[in-house]
C-alpha cells in the first residue's frame, strides 16, 4: 500500500520527525495557511513538479487561487482531489535518506546522502561515493549511534550529525514499526535558522502485514486506494469472478489488444507462456492466470468473460505440469465456458496443455469434444506455437 | 551427494494437522521421505498417517531427532514457528506459507544466520533430491513426482514452484537427471536465493550444472552475475528468464509478488545482459535449456 505524501508526513510527525506546517485541502476555501506557501498535488506518483503539480504562492489569496487551478486537473493520469499546502522554508542544506529492503542480502538497508532533492539513482550511478549504505542486522538490533556513523560517513558537517542521525534513526523505527517496505525522506532540509525538517517523503506499507497495522489504518482514516494502474471494467469483472469462490486463483486479468484469449498459469509458467506466445508471433488479448485448484464454475466464468470481448474467438489454455490442480476440473470448466458462449470447443480452444493430476480424466473430456490437448511431452513453448498457428 | 537434504534427512512438520499439511505429509511418506514427527500446539498425541503429533518442537525432537522442518501455518504464526524450530536446533527450515510479512522474513533469516540454520521460502514448494527425499510440496503426489523427477547431476533453482517441476520434467524427458531441485519461493525476499545456493551446488560433487528459473523484479539475478564473475565460479549455469514482455509494462503487477517492474532495475532485459556478461548461459526459449546443458555435460 503506497501512502500519499500527506499520509506519510502524518506518520512522520507522529513519530517525532519534523515536517513543515501543513494542511490537506479538497477545496481552495479550506486554506488557512498564510504567507509564502508551496502547493503540492496528492497523487500516487513521483515527478509531480515536472508535471506541473507543484506551485508556489506568496500569500493565502494566491494559495487559494493556485489550489483552484490544481484541484480537478489531471496530472500524470490522475485526477487531483487533494492538495497539500505547506509553509515555504528558507533552505540551507538538503539531505536524502531512505530505508528499504535489499532482496539480495535479505536485510533492511539504510541509504543516506548529503545531497538531497536529486535523482538518487542518477547520483548512485555518477558518484556512488556520495551515497552511504548500511545494512541492518535485525538479530543484533539497530542503534542510534550507527545512524550518526552513517551521517558522519557521508561527509555531512559535524553540526548536523547529531540531529540528522536522530531523524534517520526515527525513520528506521518508522520503517520497522509500520511494516514499511520503503520509507524515504527527500529532501530533509536544514533551514537557515538551523532546524531540520522533512520537506517531502513517502512510504510503502507491506500489503501482507496490513492485518497487524490496524492503528495505521485508523490513523489514515477513509482513503482512496492509490492504485498505480487503474483497472478496466473487464479486469474488475475478473476480480469479481475470482472472489465468487475461494478455491484456486483465477483472476489477475490484464487486457491487451490482441485476438488470442489466454488462460495460463501459475506464476512462472504464465510469464513463460505469454513470452512464448509472443515469440511465435501470437497476439494475446489478455493475461489471465489460473492456479491453485479452481472450481469448474470459476474457470467457466473466466472463459466466458474472455470470449465476451469482440474480436476474440480463440483461446489457449497452458499451464505447467501440475501437482495439485485437477486437470479434469479445468478441462470441464473450459469446455462449459466455451459452449455457454455459443461457440464450438474444437474450433475455439487452440490448445489445452495442462499435464498432471487427473489428466487422464481431463483428456477424456477434451477428446470427446474434439479439442487438441497435449501431455507433458509437449513443452510450454511447443504448446504456444500450436496456439499461435491456429489463431492467425 | 545431493545438497541440503538426502535420504538420511529426518523431517518434522509444523502445522501438520492443517488441511494442506496433512495432504503433503501423505505425499512425503509415499515418496519415502523420513517424516518423523509433526507439531500442532494443542493436538499433542494425535497421529497423521502414523506420524506422531506433539505440542512443541522441543517435545518432538526429544522423542525424534530431526534435521529439517517444513512450516505450514498461517502467515501470522510463521515467524514464531520458524524461531521455535531454529531455537531447537533444526538446521533446515522450509516455509511453504504464502503472504508472510517481509519484516518477519528478514527477522527469521537473521535469526537463522545467527544460529547456523538455513531457510528456504517462504512461499516455497520446498525441495527435492530425486529418489532420495523431498522436503515440501514440490511435485505433489508421489506418482506425479516420479514421472517428472529423475536422479542425476543437474541442480535446479527456481523462483516459481510450478516451474521447478516443469524444468525437471523437461530434463527427465531428455534423459537428464537432477541432483537437488529447489523452489526458493516467489517473494521479493526469501531465506535462500541464488546467491546462497549456487555456492553449495558448486561444491557438490554430484552436480555438474545448474538450471535457474528467473523472473522480473528484484536485484538477485544481477547480484548473481556479479558473484559468478567476482568469485570465479566455474559451475555451468543455464538461466531461463521469464517475463520478457513485462519490461514493456512498467507498474503492472503480475502473478508473483516479486514480478513488479519499476524503473530500470529488475527488468528481464537487464538481467539477461548481466548474465551474458558473466558467462551464464541464457536459454532464449524453454527447450534451449537442454541444448545448453548438453553442451556442458
Amino acid at each position: 500500500m503506497r501512502l500519499f505524501e500527506h499520509e506519510s508526513k502524518k506518520v512522520f510527525k507522529l513519530n517525532g520527525i519534523p515536517v513543515p506546517e501543513n494542511q490537506v485541502v479538497e477545496s481552495p476555501d479550506e486554506i488557512t495557511i498564510d504567507g509564502p506557501a508551496v502547493l503540492k498535488v496528492q497523487i500516487p506518483s513521483g515527478g509531480r513538479k515536472k508535471a506541473g503539480g507543484v506551485l508556489f504562492s506568496q500569500n493565502k489569496d494566491e494559495s487559494r487561487k493556485k489550489a483552484a487551478e490544481l484541484i480537478g486537473k489531471e496530472i500524470k493520469g490522475f485526477k487531483v482531489k487533494k492538495v497539500l499546502v505547506e509553509n515555504q522554508l528558507d533552505i540551507d542544506a538538503e539531505y536524502f535518506m531512505a530505508v528499504t529492503y535489499d532482496s539480495a542480502r535479505q536485510r533492511p538497508v539504510v541509504i543516506f546522502s548529503r545531497e538531497g532533492g536529486i535523482d538518487i539513482e542518477e547520483l548512485a550511478e555518477k558518484s556512488p561515493e556520495k551515497i552511504v549504505r548500511r545494512d541492518i542486522d535485525t538479530a543484533k538490533g539497530v542503534f542510534e549511534h550507527q545512524m550518526r556513523e552513517v551521517v558522519a560517513q557521508s561527509g555531512a558537517d559535524s553540526r548536523s550529525v547529531l540531529k540528522v542521525g536522530a531523524i534517520l534513526y526515527r525513520l528506521v523505527q518508522v520503517f520497522m514499526n509500520y511494516d514499511a517496505t520503503l520509507a524515504e525522506i527527500n529532501p530533509l532540509v536544514r533551514t537557515k535558522d538551523g532546524n531540520f525538517i522533512a520537506v517531502d517523503g513517502h512510504m510503502e506499507i507491506d500489503d501482507d502485514a496490513l492485518y497487524r497495522q490496524k492503528k495505521l489504518i485508523e490513523l489514515l482514516g477513509k482513503r482512496e486506494e492509490s492504485q498505480a494502474k487503474k483497472q478496466t471494467e473487464f479486469e474488475k469483472r475478473a476480480a469479481e469472478i475470482d472472489e465468487l469462490d475461494h478455491r484456486g486463483v483465477a483472476g489477475r486479468m490484464i487486457e491487451f489488444d490482441g485476438n488470442l484469449g489466454l488462460l495460463i498459469g501459475g506464476g512462472g509458467a504464465s510469464l513463460t507462456s505469454f513470452d512464448a506466445i509472443r515469440k511465435h508471433g501470437g497476439k494475446p488479448a489478455n493475461y489471465c492466470e489460473i492456479g491453485g485448484n479452481p472450481s469448474v464454475f470459476k474457470v467457466q466464468e473466466l472463459v466466458k468473460l474472455i470470449l465476451s470481448r469482440p474480436g476474440i474467438d480463440k483461446i489457449a489454455v497452458i499451464m505447467n505440469v501440475v501437482s495439485n490442480t485437477r486437470v479434469d476440473l479445468v478441462a470441464r470448466g473450459v469446455i462449459k465456458g466455451v459452449i455457454e458462449s455459443g461457440k464450438k470447443p474444437s474450433e475455439t480452444i487452440t490448445v489445452f496443455r495442462i499435464p498432471g493430476a487427473w489428466e487422464d480424466e481431463g483428456f477424456k473430456i477434451l477428446k470427446k469434444y474434439g479439442v487438441q490437448y497435449c501431455d507433458r511431452t509437449v513443452s510450454i513453448d511447443e504448446a504456444a506455437k500450436i496456439a499461435v498457428q491456429k489463431s492467425v | 551427494m545431493a545438497i541440503l537434504a538426502s535420504e538420511n534427512t529426518k523431517i518434522i512438520i509444523q502445522g501438520i494437522t492443517g488441511r494442506e499439511a496433512t495432504t503433503f505429509t501423505k505425499d512425503l511418506l509415499d515418496y519415502g521421505a523420513a517424516v518423523v514427527a509433526g507439531i500442532t500446539p494443542g493436538k499433542g498425541g494425535w497421529e497423521v498417517y502414523g506420524v506422531p503429533v506433539f505440542d512443541t518442537v522441543k517435545q518432538a525432537v526429544e522423542a525424534h531427532p530431526a534435521d529439517a522442518s517444513i512450516i505450514s501455518v498461517p502467515p501470522a504464526m510463521v515467524k514464531g514457528a520458524a524461531f521455535e524450530a531454529i531455537d531447537n536446533g533444526i538446521k533446515l527450515v522450509v516455509i511453504v506459507t504464502e503472504r508472510v510479512p517481509r519484516r518477519d522474513v528478514v527477522e527469521i533469516v537473521a535469526f537463522a544466520r545467527a544460529n547456523g540454520a538455513r531457510v528456504i521460502g517462504p512461499n516455497s514448494l520446498g525441495l527435492i533430491s530425486p529418489h532420495k527425499t523431498k522436503v515440501g510440496m514440490v511435485g505433489g503426489r508421489a506418482e506425479d513426482v516420479k514421472k517428472a523427477y529423475s536422479e542425476g547431476n543437474v541442480g535446479i533453482i527456481s523462483r516459481s514452484g510450478g516451474m521447478t517441476t516443469e524444468i525437471a520434467n523437461l530434463l527427465t524427458l531428455n534423459g537428464i537427471g537432477q541432483s537437488t531441485c529447489i523452489s526458493i519461493g516467489g517473494d521479493a525476499i526469501v531465506g535462500s536465493n541464488y546467491l546462497d545456493l549456487i555456492p553449495l551446488f558448486a561444491e557438490d560433487e554430484q552436480t555438474k550444472a545448474v538450471v535457474i528459473f528467473c523472473e522480473p523484479g528484484g536485484n538477485v539475478e544481477e547480484s548473481l552475475a556479479e558473484m559468478v564473475t567476482k568469485e570465479n565460479i566455474k559451475l555451468p549455469i543455464v538461466a531461463f528468464v521469464a517475463g520478457r514482455f513485462a519490461d514493456e509494462m512498467p507498474g503492472v503487477r503480475f502473478g508473483h509478488a516479486a514480478a513488479i517492474v519499476e524503473g530500470n532495475r529488475g527488468t528481464t532485459k537487464g538481467k539477461i545482459e548481466k548474465f551474458k556478461e558473466a558467462g551464464i548461459m541464457v536459454a532464449e526459449e524453454f527447450k534451449e535449456i537442454i541444448t545448453h546443458l548438453k553442451s556442458v555435460l
